[in-house]
C-alpha cells in the first residue's frame, strides 16, 4: 500500500481490485459511476422540457393526414434531459479526457475558439438558400478557405462540398471517371494498395470500378514493380494515401506519380494523413490529381463521436473542369455561388450533396488555420512527426515496429512482441484502457498482422508521451511475465466490462422495446 | 503557439533522444524536389482575439435569419432549438470523442446513439433506424441504391416531380455510375394530384423504388397509401423523403403510410440552419431489410459481468470489414448533429413535438390566409404542413430581392433551384416555423401587397 504525504493510505495499483467491494449499493451506483437508463425508461410522452404557447383552435389543413398514432417519444423537463445526457458523457473517453493515440484519424486538441465563432449568429442562422446579397461573409468564408487549401496543397482547384473524407473519395473518383468518359476512354479497375482504408476500395467500387489490390513491399511502401505491372489500358488510376496507413511517407510517390499518368491514369491521394506534412510538402509537387482532406483531422474540426466531418478535394487543372457544382465565384456584384452546371459545355459531374456543405466545419478550419498561419501550421507537421518518431523509438526495444523508421505522424506495431504470450493485440488495448488511455488503432493496416497504429499529434505534450512510453514499455513488460488476466480480463476499470460483440450481431436489438411488448412478442 | 506544448528546449531533447541532428532528418523520405523550405505564401499567426475579430468581421457581412421576418425554407428550417441543446453538445467528452470504437469508454456515445435510433425509427414509422448519414440528400441517394440491391435485376428509380431539386440532383449523380437508370418527373406544383398519378402511371416490371417527397418541395402533403400500393402491386419499393421532420408531430409517418425506406433531414431538430451544413441524413426501413442498410448500426448486448451495453453491431455492411463489397463507403457520419437531435427530441417528448408541429402548421394556415387576398398572388397548395407556395403575376426572385431590401427574407424563387424551368420563374415558396410571429406574417403580406400594387 502507498502512503501520500499525510500518512493517509491512498489506493495502489490494479491488483486491489476494485470488484471486491463487499456491498451492493441500494442505489445500483458507484459514486461516481453512475448508472443511467434509457430515456425511454425514465422519460414518457406527458413530460416535456420546452414550453410552447398553446395553439388554440383552428382548421387544419393536413388533408385529413393528422397523425393518431402514438410516436413512443418520451420527454424530460430540461433538469432530468440535462442530467441524463451529463451523466452519458461521464461513459466517453474524449481528447480533453486524455491521451487519444487512435492511427489514422488524428486526435489533436479542438481549439474553443473556433466553437465559438461558428456559432457567431452571422455565421450559424443563415439559411442556404437566402439570397447571396446577404451572405457576402459566408461566401467569403468559402473563398477563403478555398484559398488556404489550394496554397497549402499546391494544386490549382479545390470543391469544397464533400460531407467526410469517404465522401471526398468518391468526388475524386467520380471527376476521374468522368474525365476518363469525356475522352471515351472506359477504363475499368482502380488500383489500391493492401494497406489502404476501407473507404478507398469502397468508394472504387461505388463508382463502378473493380478493385485490384497491389502489395506492399517489405519497407512498408507500395511495391513499385508490381504496380508497374499492373498499369496497363484498362487502368483509370490509383487511390495511394501518402504519408501511407503504416505512417510511412512514399519514397517512389513521384516515379509512381508518372508511372500511372503514362499509362493514361489519374493519380488520387488519400489526404487523411496530411497532417504529417502540412507546410513542408505541397501535394500538387508530387504529380496528384485529386486529394481529399479531412477538415476533422488536419484542421482540428471536432470529431463529434462520429461526425460531422467535412472532406473538400482539391483538384489538378486536368480534372477541374469536372468538379461538382457548387462553387464560389467573383462577380461584378461581389461574390456568388455557381450552383448549375452551364447550358453549354459545362463538365462538372454534378451536385454531390444538397446546399453547399459544411459551412459550420468551414469556419472552424479556417479560424484553425489563422491561428496557426503558414508559420504555425509548418510546425505542426514538423511537431506531429516528432512525437510520432518518439514514440517509435522509445517503444521499439519493448514493442516490435513493423518498419524501420523514421515514420512521419504515426508509428505502426505489429504483435510480434506479444508472439506465445497469449496476449492478442485486442487484449493489449483493452488492457490500455486500464491504464487511462485511448487505445491505438486495432488491426489496421492490414499488411501486418495485429496492427498496432499509434498517432500522438503535435498537441501532446512530453510529459504526455513519457507517462505512456511508461505505461506501455510496463504493459508489454507484463505481458511477456505471463500477468495474462491482466490482459484478458481488461479493462477493469472501465464504466463496463468487455462487451459482448457477437451476441450484439446474432440477435440484434437495434432499437428499444417496451418490456411488455416484447414479452407479447415471445 | 497555444496549441503547440513543447518548446525548444523540448525538441532538441526529443530529437536527440531519437538520435536525430534535426528535424529534416525526420522527413528525409520526401523526395529533395518536394520539400518546401520556405514558408507558404500564406498569414503568419494571430492571437484568439485577431481571430475573433477576423470572424466577426465575416459575420457581419451576413443577414442571420433572426433580425429579419423570415420565410425561407425549402430543405431546410430555422427553428428555436433549446439553449440546453448546444450546451451539451459541448461536453468535451461528446464534443471530442471518436467513432465509437472501444465500446467500454465510449458508452455515451453508443447509449445515445440507440436512444436516437429508437427515436428515428418511432418518429419515422419504421422497424429500425441507422446511426445518421450526412445529410438528407445523400440519404436519398443511398435509399435508391438500397432499393436496387433488394429488388436485383431492376434498374429504374422514379423520382416524383415534387422531390427537392437538389435531392434529384444528387441522387442522379450517386447512382451516375451504376446502371440505375433515374427518371425525374417535371415539377408540377400547381397540380399536386397530378404529379401522383403520372409517377403511379410511370411505375413499371423494371421499377426498383418511387421516391416520393412529403410535405414536397412546394408545401403539398400527399397521402402515400395510394402510392405504396401501386408500387407494391408492381413489386416497387416506395422511398419516402421528409425534409421537414417537424412535420411528422402532425402528420402521420411515411412508415406508417406504407413506405419501405424512409429518409429524412433532420437538421430542424437540434441543429442551426449553419448556411447548409452540417445536417443531419435520416435513414429508417422494415427489419427484414437491415443487412442491406447502409451506414453504421448500434445494438444492445451485454458485458462480461452481464451489464446492458451497446456496441456498432452488423458491420460487415461497412467498408472497414467488406471493403469493396460494403453497402456503402461512408464512415464519418453525422454523429455530434444526431446527439443534438435526441437531445431536442427529448426535451420535446411527444405531447412537446406535437405541440410545436401544430404551431408550424397553424401559423401557415394564417401565411395563406394572408397571402390569399394579395392581387397578383394565387397559393397553389390546399394540403400543406408548414409551407406553401404561391405563384406571382412576375419573376418571384426580383420580388424577393425587393422584399429583403425591406427586412424580409420572404422564402425560395423556384428559380432558384430551377433557373430554365420558365414555368417556374413566378413560384415563390414560403416556410412558416413557430419563430414566425403572427407580426411577421402581417409584415410580409404588407409589403407584398405594395409591391404587387406596381405594375408589371
Ligand atoms: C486513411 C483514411 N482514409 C479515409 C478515411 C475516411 O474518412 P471519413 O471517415 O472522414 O469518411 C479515413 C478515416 O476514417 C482514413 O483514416
Amino acid at each position: 500500500m502507498s502512503m501520500n504525504r499525510t500518512g493517509r493510505p491512498t489506493q495502489s495499483g490494479p491488483n486491489s481490485s476494485n470488484n471486491a467491494v463487499p456491498f451492493e449499493t441500494t442505489s445500483g451506483h458507484r459514486g461516481l459511476h453512475l448508472v443511467e437508463p434509457l430515456i425511454f425508461e425514465i422519460g414518457d410522452a406527458r413530460h416535456s422540457g420546452v414550453d410552447l404557447e398553446d395553439v388554440g383552435d383552428f382548421d387544419h389543413a393536413l388533408g385529413g393526414l393528422e397523425r393518431e398514432d402514438r410516436m413512443g417519444l418520451p420527454g424530460l423537463s430540461e433538469p432530468e434531459t440535462v442530467r441524463h445526457y451529463t451523466r452519458l458523457s461521464q461513459k466517453n473517453y474524449g481528447i480533453d479526457s486524455g491521451f487519444f493515440p487512435l492511427g489514422s484519424c488524428t486526435m489533436k486538441h479542438n481549439p474553443r475558439i473556433n466553437e465559438k465563432v461558428a456559432r457567431l449568429p452571422g455565421l450559424a442562422d443563415i439559411h442556404p438558400l437566402q439570397p447571396e446579397s446577404t451572405v457576402q461573409g459566408a461566401l467569403a468564408v468559402m473563398r477563403d478557405l478555398a484559398h488556404w487549401l489550394t496554397t497549402l496543397t499546391g494544386m490549382p482547384s479545390v470543391a469544397l462540398s464533400p460531407k467526410a473524407g469517404a465522401h471526398g473519395e468518391l468526388c475524386g473518383i467520380m471527376a476521374i471517371r468522368s474525365a476518363l468518359e469525356a475522352r471515351g476512354d472506359a477504363r475499368k479497375v482502380i488500383l489500391v494498395p493492401e494497406s489502404a482504408h476501407g473507404t478507398n476500395p469502397a468508394t472504387a467500387a461505388f463508382c463502378g470500378y473493380q478493385v485490384k489490390a497491389i502489395p506492399a513491399n517489405d519497407d512498408g511502401r507500395v511495391d513499385l514493380a508490381a504496380l508497374k505491372a499492373a498499369l496497363g489500358p484498362d487502368v483509370a488510376g490509383i487511390m495511394l494515401t501518402n504519408p501511407n496507413t503504416c505512417g510511412l511517407f512514399e519514397r517512389d510517390i513521384i516515379e509512381i506519380a508518372d508511372a500511372v499518368h503514362e499509362a493514361g491514369g489519374f493519380f488520387y491521394c488519400d489526404g487523411a494523413n496530411f497532417n504529417a506534412i502540412v507546410g513542408r510538402v505541397r501535394p500538387g509537387d508530387l504529380g496528384i490529381d485529386a486529394m481529399h482532406i479531412n477538415l476533422h483531422k488536419t484542421f482540428s474540426t471536432p470529431h463529434g463521436g462520429g461526425g460531422p466531418g467535412s472532406g473538400p478535394v482539391v483538384f489538378s487543372k486536368a480534372l477541374a473542369p469536372y468538379a461538382p457544382i457548387p462553387f464560389v465565384e467573383e462577380g461584378e456584384e461581389g461574390l456568388f455561388l455557381r450552383e448549375h452546371k452551364a447550358a453549354e459545355g459545362d463538365k462538372s459531374f454534378g451536385r454531390l450533396v444538397a446546399f453547399h456543405g459544411q459551412m459550420g466545419m468551414y469556419v472552424r478550419a479556417l479560424a484553425y488555420m489563422m491561428s496557426h498561419g503558414a508559420d504555425g501550421l509548418r510546425q505542426v507537421a514538423e511537431d506531429a512527426v516528432l512525437n510520432a518518431n518518439y514514440l517509435l523509438h522509445e517503444l521499439a526495444s519493448d514493442m516490435t515496429p513493423s518498419f524501420e523508421g523514421p515514420c512521419m505522424h504515426e508509428a505502426l506495431f505489429d504483435d510480434r512482441f506479444l508472439k506465445d504470450t497469449g496476449v492478442s493485440t485486442l487484449d493489449f488495448a483493452k488492457a490500455m484502457i486500464d491504464e487511462g488511455y485511448h487505445p491505438m488503432t486495432m488491426y489496421f493496416p492490414l499488411v501486418v498482422h495485429g496492427a498496432m497504429l499509434i498517432e500522438p499529434t503535435e498537441t501532446e505534450s512530453k510529459d504526455t508521451l513519457d507517462q505512456f512510453i511508461a505505461s506501455m514499455r510496463a504493459l508489454a513488460k507484463a505481458a511477456r511475465a505471463d500477468e495474462t488476466d491482466r490482459f484478458t480480463g481488461a479493462p477493469y476499470f472501465a464504466p463496463l466490462k468487455r462487451l459482448d460483440e457477437t451476441r450484439a450481431a446474432r440477435q440484434p436489438i437495434l432499437k428499444w422495446t417496451a418490456p411488455q411488448s416484447q414479452e407479447a412478442a415471445e | 503557439m497555444r496549441y503547440l506544448p513543447h518548446n525548444e528546449t523540448d525538441r532538441r531533447a526529443m530529437l536527440s533522444a531519437i538520435g536525430a541532428k534535426s528535424i529534416d532528418d525526420l522527413f528525409r523520405d520526401v523526395p529533395p524536389a518536394a520539400r518546401l523550405d520556405a514558408l507558404l505564401d500564406l498569414p503568419l499567426h494571430k492571437s484568439e482575439m485577431e481571430v475573433d475579430r477576423l470572424f466577426r468581421d465575416y459575420a457581419r457581412q451576413n443577414v442571420p435569419a433572426a433580425e429579419h421576418a423570415f420565410f425561407v425554407g425549402c430543405g431546410a428550417y430555422r427553428h428555436h432549438v433549446p439553449a440546453t441543446v448546444d450546451h451539451l453538445i459541448q461536453r468535451g467528452e461528446f464534443l471530442t470523442a471518436y467513432t465509437p470504437y472501444q465500446p467500454e469508454i465510449a458508452q455515451g456515445t453508443l447509449q445515445y446513439l440507440f436512444e436516437f435510433q429508437t427515436q428515428v425509427a418511432n418518429l419515422l414509422g419504421c422497424d429500425v433506424a441507422n446511426a445518421s448519414l450526412y445529410d438528407g440528400s445523400t440519404a436519398c441517394g443511398e435509399a435508391i441504391l438500397m432499393a436496387r440491391r433488394i429488388t436485383r435485376g431492376r434498374k429504374r428509380a422514379i423520382l416524383a416531380g415534387g422531390l427537392h431539386s437538389h435531392y434529384g440532383d444528387v441522387a442522379q449523380t450517386m447512382t451516375r455510375f451504376g446502371d440505375e437508370d433515374v427518371v425525374r418527373l417535371a415539377p408540377s406544383p400547381d397540380d399536386a394530384q397530378g404529379d401522383m398519378d403520372r409517377l403511379i402511371a410511370a411505375i413499371d416490371d423494371n421499377t426498383s423504388c418511387v421516391v416520393v417527397q412529403t410535405p414536397d418541395m412546394f408545401g403539398h402533403l400527399h397521402d402515400l397509401g395510394p402510392i405504396a400500393e401501386a408500387a407494391h402491386a408492381k413489386g416497387a419499393l416506395l422511398v419516402a423523403v421528409v425534409t421537414e421532420v417537424v412535420s411528422l408531430g402532425a402528420v402521420r409517418s411515411p412508415g406508417e403510410m406504407g413506405a419501405d425506406i424512409v429518409v429524412a433531414e433532420g437538421q430542424s431538430i437540434g441543429n442551426s440552419l449553419n448556411f447548409g451544413g452540417p445536417y443531419l441524413g435520416l435513414f429508417a426501413t422494415r427489419a427484414k431489410f437491415v443487412r442491406q442498410m447502409p451506414g453504421r448500426l448500434v445494438g444492445e448486448t451485454v458485458d462480461a459481468d452481464g451489464q446492458r451495453g451497446f456496441v456498432l453491431t452488423l458491420s460487415t455492411r461497412e467498408q472497414h470489414i467488406r471493403r469493396e463489397k460494403a453497402t456503402s463507403n461512408i464512415c464519418t457520419n453525422s454523429g455530434l448533429c444526431s446527439l443534438a437531435f435526441t437531445i431536442h427530441m427529448t426535451l420535446l417528448g411527444e405531447e412537446g413535438l406535437r405541440k410545436l408541429a401544430l404551431l408550424n402548421h397553424r401559423q401557415a394556415t394564417r401565411l395563406k390566409a394572408a397571402l390569399s387576398g394579395i392581387k397578383g398572388v394565387k397559393v397553389l397548395n390546399s394540403q400543406f404542413f408548414n409551407e406553401v407556395s404561391v405563384r406571382l403575376d412576375r419573376p418571384a426572385a426580383p420580388v424577393v430581392e425587393a422584399l429583403a431590401g425591406r427586412k424580409i427574407l420572404a422564402g425560395v424563387p423556384a428559380s432558384r433551384l430551377y433557373p430554365d424551368r420558365d414555368d417556374l420563374a413566378n413560384i415563390l415558396i414560403l416556410a412558416t416555423t413557430e419563430t414566425v410571429s403572427d407580426g411577421d406574417i402581417a409584415a410580409l403580406s404588407d409589403a407584398l401587397a405594395d409591391i404587387m400594387q406596381a405594375e408589371l
